[in-house]
């Protein structure tokens, strides 16, 4: 029997991968992105976890949302990538401290 | 085992393992292609909950939209990965010290929990039975009207990244002919045409 605990510890492992993921490619902006997509997936399947164990669709609802604002996060991150790598020919995160202005 | 148990387990180790990859590839690309397995397997897990137009919609969305859109990036940029991956065993001990750090404090949390007595008359919306309202209409007839103003916000968020997307990358270099459509029109024919008085026999 698959119960709401079984759907909660697959969401968190995700999440913990997800921050696992942003620590170790500290310098690749790209997959540290991708990281982030993978923290907002757990966060989805935390929320229709209780919606559908709850019988209570506004989670459903909530998690559509989300959607939305990942995928636009992801095109205006992508978007700046794109830009910073233009004017630096690089996309190592860690020399953006030396932008100014 | 029954059915819907080993499917569950089935989604979940893939979806992990592939997450785990995601973050553990050589290349970029090897890293998206691990995340529309992720995606892909969790949008099982939705189907299994009974959110089916919740996993279409992952899969439509993250797979077809977002997950192409990371692709077109890793390759358009010319990267050299290998020097961004170069100190990655430097930071692995600080990052799983985090990690289980993170999951034991989730793990004690799930460890003991219940609902609160009276969560059951706190639903807002409470979910029709299948062989009335199927998913799909179910949530549309909320969202269509009891999160009409969320949902035109939503549609709004997603105009401002269009946008926003657009005006950050596009870029007008020096020296290539572009169309200049009020230079066009504003032409006459005083201005763009000269008349010259040829005697015969000569040319001009």
């Amino acid at each position: 029997m698959i119960t709401l605990e079984h759907y909660l510890m697959v969401a968190s492992v995700l999440f913990v991968v997800g921050i696992f993921g942003i620590f170790l490619n500290r310098k690749n902006v790209i997959v540290i992105l991708m990281s982030i997509e993978l923290m907002l997936l757990a966060v989805n399947i935390n929320f229709v976890a209780f919606s559908s164990f709850l019988g209570d669709l506004v989670g459903q609802v909530f998690s559509l949302f989300i959607l939305t604002v990942a995928a636009a996060e992801a095109a205006i991150g992508l978007a700046i990538l794109v830009c910073f790598f233009r004017v630096r020919g690089t996309i190592a995160v860690e020399e953006i401290n030396s932008m100014k202005g | 085992m029954e059915l819907t148990a080993l499917a569950f387990y089935l989604f979940a180790i893939v979806s992990i393992c592939s997450a785990v990859f995601v973050t553990l590839s050589r290349h970029p690309v090897h890293s998206v292609l691990w995340l529309i397995l992720a995606f892909l397997s969790s949008a099982g897990l939705f189907v299994l909950l009974g959110a089916e137009f919740l996993a279409m919609l992952l899969i439509i969305i993250y797979v077809g939209a977002v997950a192409v859109l990371f692709l077109f990036v890793v390759m358009m940029l010319n990267v050299d990965f290998a020097a961004l991956k170069a100190d990655m065993a430097k930071f692995l001990p600080i990052g799983l010290l985090m990690g289980i750090v993170i999951l034991i404090e989730l793990g004690l949390v799930f460890g003991d929990w219940k609902f609160a007595n009276n969560s059951l008359d706190l639903r807002l919306a409470i979910t029709p039975p299948l062989d009335e309202v199927h998913n799909t209409e179910a949530l549309g007839l909320l969202i269509y009207d009891e999160f009409i103003y969320l949902f035109q916000a939503s549609g709004l968020i997603l105009l401002v990244a269009m946008i926003g997307a657009i005006v950050l990358t596009m870029r007008h270099r020096k020296g290539i002919k572009r169309q200049n459509v009020m230079e066009q029109m504003s032409r006459d024919p005083s201005t763009a045409m000269e008349l010259k008085d040829v005697k015969s026999g000569q040319g001009l």
